[in-house]
């Protein structure tokens, strides 16, 4: 069987604010996935020895791939704010039988984000 | 007649879900660290080269490491799926596109474990 498919424009996402925002929140992901593939190599850097190390922390510090990292920065900051933003939606937690407020559930995830980061901090940069 | 084919979406769903929960809890701190205080020396120390040897081949780094390369790249993979079918209307290519995005991630997660071990 097909159903009816109603015809929409290529791009029907560019004129709404609100499908605007969604496409951008998806596209984040590409910034962070290129991140994740510059910091894969850093791992294969660090393993060809300290010559190699070095000079890839030269290239990272290069204005186009640091102007890079502040974009994917900006991204994961993005995607962090709206993913905590959604978890009381996924999440309904009930204390002595009565709903705990959304609001308190993101504020509880915006603390332990925090909480990790500073951890994650101190522990690589002692 | 009811399918009895049973979907690998779950799957799939649920490595998005871990993946965008990693991205948002580590990501952001994790692109300070190494793409903004390493590359400018701002912590010379924390990143010499035998130090981060070290630090890398404690076991518990090598977990830690791996996850936060596989996890968000699946997360990536779904959203990037998805928003390129739903954003382009690329119905047609839904399978090919699926395949190449969770393809990438499965390759990049191997590649990034055998990085780790030999490391």
């Amino acid at each position: 069987m097909r159903t009816y498919q109603r015809p929409l424009p290529l791009l029907w996402w560019v004129r709404t604010p609100a499908y605007l925002r969604f496409v951008i929140r998806e596209f984040t992901s590409v910034f962070i996935a290129a991140y994740l593939v510059l910091f894969l190599i850093l791992l294969v850097r660090v393993k060809a020895g300290p010559e190699p190390y070095a000079a890839y922390l030269r290239w990272l510090a290069s204005p186009a791939v640091l102007g890079f990292h502040v974009m994917a920065l900006a991204a994961a900051l993005y995607h962090t704010v709206t993913w905590l933003n959604l978890t009381p939606l996924a999440l309904v937690v009930r204390v002595r039988g009565r709903r705990v407020a959304p609001a308190a559930i993101i504020a509880v995830n915006v603390a332990a984000w925090l909480l990790i980061s500073i951890l994650v901090a101190r522990l690589i940069l002692r | 007649m009811m399918s009895t084919r049973r979907s690998s979406e779950p799957l799939w769903w649920l490595l998005f879900a871990a993946g965008g929960t990693v991205a948002a809890f580590l990501l952001p701190v994790q692109i300070f660290l190494t793409g903004v205080i390493a590359p400018l020396g701002w912590a010379p120390d924390a990143f010499h080269y035998e130090r981060v040897v070290a630090l890398l081949r404690h076991p518990a780094s090598r977990l830690y490491v791996l996850a936060l390369i596989s996890l968000p790249l699946f997360h990536w993979a779904h959203r990037f799926r998805y928003g390129v079918i739903e954003g382009f209307q690329l119905h047609r290519a839904g399978r090919l596109l699926a395949a190449a995005c969770y393809g990438t991630a499965v390759v990049l997660t191997l590649v990034a474990a055998v990085v780790l071990a030999r490391l």
